[in-house]
């Protein structure tokens, strides 16, 4: 889709919800997903990880989808992409796995464990929560954008 | 240090899950090349395991109780044949037959999944993890039954997947009591620190959480209600893994890992998981007997043949547990073979009603073989492979002076025989409908897996005495002898 | 223990729910509230009144530590534990929908095309 036709789908009144909502959700989609990917890459340190930050990731799209309406969340991330993350996530997650039984075990935790405390430390372990971070955020998104798309279908036949 | 093949048995079915998954999407074909590689991976492994002395393998390298530990023994042995066995034959059926199905290569993702989420469940040494590949082979199911989104398969995994949640959660329930308890989920640990289950009355509450949880998803009577209608539901590769190995490994074998190797089997509990097996053997073939659906009949014969394996195992004696895991074997080939069977015939004729079958004979002679084997191998007439297990469930049962579940047991036998006549004087003899005059037999994918089994119930029946001595005997070795298990998995002298 | 008991009364709270209604929905309902039932339960199995969240911060003795934090182990468990429940509610909605497709109604009563 052309960059002005997606404008006029942000910007049409009969579309999503309304003005006010819109605004809000233009600015916070942004830093939501910006958190989101705080609590993934800091999930070693602090409470959170893959899961709970790709749940925060997901609730950014989600919103989108809210507000803007279905058509505009499906063009910034299509179905097929949201389910194509969702494999990338899992198969980095057992290829990691792979990679240790190299080391001796399978998940073994072959990079070096660093400094205490610092960001980039405990060696496969923010690798992990990245790939579930990736995963739970593209699962969740495929989800609901799926129970949207399907449940639409299902109520225009009844119409 | 344990043995590589241990955790490969669980994630090659994984990596190849998503990676059909990934390539799905571009080649729709390509479940039917990685899915049946895929399986034999894990199949080679555990026929290589089944030579390697009893280990445990570590993951990450954290040392038991603290890290997570995947146990080999006797028993894990033997359910990793059986599972990926009945996967392998199971899922070079579905080349021919999954191929009418539009996403078929969601079908053998998720057919992998279960079977990873299996093999994960036999071989993981802590009740969280086992709780949780038991929810992975479980929600892979639940998708599986629905797969073929038509009414009544969409009621019947509905039905199933509520029943199965529930089953699941309260596993987990019981799982959070034994921590509460003990302050531990490693397995050996638990039962290193229970002692008598019998003097604690919150392990013993536990320990009936447990025994719902794991009757139910075993199809035991009186928790069988969703096992009729997912089993014939489901298309007729994944109704043979479920009621080939589904209901073995997430129900039997769990059943018989927490009452054994954990809670070291008092005789109180044992005695209920008898009578359970005793109760459904009897209702299973019941209600089996006035069924004209063909899928819905091997269905309740499930639910009978279940209960002849929890009779055996519920002796608690040397001899009625190897008999039990031999007739679970048995159940797993002749079952998956049955329904295979009746899957071919469903797939020429379009019916899964007896009475509009007959002579199938003359159109289906492969389909017909594999059916007359299957029949008799269940129906336990020598010199298959079914009549030697129940005979020998009902002489320990003779042993051990249980004369009224003997008796019962006999009863089932001719029920079953009664049952399995009329499904072939209906299918295979008889005069032929003129609609089915110009019937072909069915692909060759379909027909190995069929010839295939029924060699294989053959086999079985003639070499039990060395199958017995090299499979079930050493399995058998491995539930009794608890304090071999924890001081394996612990490190630790016993 | 007023806390275990208030916690099984939910448990069965969600049981009811679930035998009860015949609509679909409320059936998932209560399918979840059993669910975070024991999810509750587990997290009550690991609580220790008066206890310190269990993150380590630099300086801090873990020996004095493991003495006053809470138990982690359960936490672990639950959010495993939340992941399945929802893997299973997803599998849940997506089912119903597809039954509504199919028989036009959320009543579960009026499902029943299996017979035998």
């Amino acid at each position: 889709m052309k960059k002005e036709k997606i404008k006029d789908l942000i910007e049409d009144p009969n579309i999503g919800m309304t003005l006010i909502v819109k605004t809000v959700a233009r600015i916070t989609i942004a830093l939501i997903l910006l958190y989101g990917f705080y609590i993934i890459i800091y999930g070693h340190l602090t409470p959170g990880g893959g899961f709970a930050g790709g749940v925060i990731l997901a609730i950014a799209y989600t919103l989108m989808m809210l507000a803007f309406s279905r058509h505009i969340a499906l063009v910034k991330l299509s179905d097929f992409w949201a389910s194509m993350w969702d494999n990338i996530g899992m198969l980095a997650f057992i290829v990691i796995g792979f990679v240790g039984l190299g080391f001796g075990y399978f998940l073994f935790n072959f990079l070096s464990k660093g400094k205490p405390f610092s960001l980039v430390s405990a060696g496969i372990i923010p690798l992990l929560n990245l790939s579930i971070g990736i995963k739970v955020g593209a699962a969740l998104y495929a989800i609901f954008i799926g129970l949207s798309i399907y449940g639409r279908l299902v109520l225009e036949e009844e119409e | 240090m344990g043995n590589i093949a241990m955790p490969l048995t669980v994630a090659i079915p994984m990596l190849f899950a998503v990676l059909i998954l990934i390539t799905g999407k571009f080649w729709r074909g390509v479940g039917s090349y990685l899915g049946p590689l895929a399986v034999f991976i894990p199949l080679y492994l555990s026929f290589f395991l089944l030579g390697v002395k009893d280990t445990t393998y570590i993951m990450g390298g954290w040392i038991p109780p603290i890290g997570i530990v995947m146990v080999l023994d006797g028993l894990s042995k033997l359910m990793l044949i059986i599972i990926n066995g009945i996967a392998f034959f199971s899922i070079i059926y579905a080349i021919s037959y999954m191929s009418k199905y539009t996403a078929q290569f969601k079908f053998y993702a998720l057919f992998l999944l279960m079977v990873a989420g299996m093999n994960g469940v036999v071989l993981s040494g802590d009740l969280f993890n086992l709780f949780v590949f038991l929810e992975i082979a479980s929600l892979a199911s639940y998708a599986l039954v629905g797969f073929g989104v038509e009414s009544e398969e969409l009621e019947a995994g509905f039905k199933y997947l509520i029943l199965g949640s529930v089953a699941s959660i309260v596993i987990l329930f019981a799982v959070a009591i034994v921590y509460n308890i003990t302050g531990t989920v490693n397995m050996a640990d638990v039962a290193n620190t229970i002692g008598n289950p019998m003097l604690n009355k919150a392990v013993i509450f536990a320990l009936g959480l447990f025994i719902f949880g794991f009757s139910l998803k075993a199809g035991l009577v009186p928790f069988h209600a969703w096992l009729p209608d997912a089993h014939p539901s489901a298309p007729a590769p994944v109704s043979a893994m479920l009621s080939g190995v589904l209901i073995k490994a997430l129900g039997i074998y769990a059943l018989i890992r927490v009452t054994f190797s954990v809670m070291g089997a008092p005789t109180e509990i044992l005695s209920i998981i008898m009578w359970l097996g005793v109760v459904s053997a009897l209702v299973g073939v019941l209600l089996a007997l006035g069924q004209y659906d063909l899928k819905r009949l091997l269905a309740y014969h499930s639910i009978s043949q279940m209960g002849y394996v929890a009779l055996g195992i519920g002796l608690g004696t040397p001899e009625g547990i190897a008999a039990g895991l031999f007739h679970m074997f048995n159940h797993a080939t002749f079952k998956s073979l049955l329904f295979l069977d009746a899957g071919s015939f469903e797939q020429s004729t379009g019916t899964r009603d007896l009475r509009q079958m007959g002579g199938l004979m003359k159109k289906l002679p492969i389909t017909s073989i594999g059916t007359i084997a299957g029949s008799v191998s269940i129906s336990g007439l020598p010199p298959f492979n079914g009549f030697w297990s129940k005979i020998l469930i009902i002489a320990a049962a003779l042993a051990s002076t249980q004369y009224l579940a003997a008796a019962i047991a006999t009863f089932v036998a001719f029920g079953t025989l009664a049952s399995f006549v009329k499904v072939m004087r209906f299918s295979i003899i008889g005069p032929l409908p003129k609609i089915y005059q110009n019937l072909k037999e069915s692909p060759f994918s379909m027909t190995f897996s069929l010839l295939a089994l029924s060699i294989i119930c053959l086999i079985s029946g003639l070499f039990y005495i060395f199958l017995m001595d090299s499979l079930f005997y050493p399995a058998t070795n491995a539930i009794l002898k608890q304090s071999a298990y924890i001081s394996m998995v612990l490190g630790i002298g016993g | 223990m007023l806390l275990y008991i208030l916690d099984m009364l939910v448990f069965g709270l969600g049981i009811y729910c679930l035998i009860a209604k015949r609509h679909l929905i409320k059936k998932i309902i209560g399918m979840v509230i059993i669910e975070y039932s024991v999810n509750l339960f587990l997290i009550l199995v690991g609580y220790r009144i008066n206890g310190i969240a269990p993150i380590l911060s630099p300086g801090e003795n873990p020996i004095v530590f493991s003495q006053v934090a809470v138990d982690p182990l359960p936490q672990a468990l639950v959010l495993t534990s939340i992941v399945i429940g929802l893997g299973t509610l997803a599998l849940m909605s997506a089912y119903s929908i597809k039954l509504y497709e199919k028989y036009r109604t959320f009543d579960m009563s009026e499902i029943n095309r299996l017979k035998g």
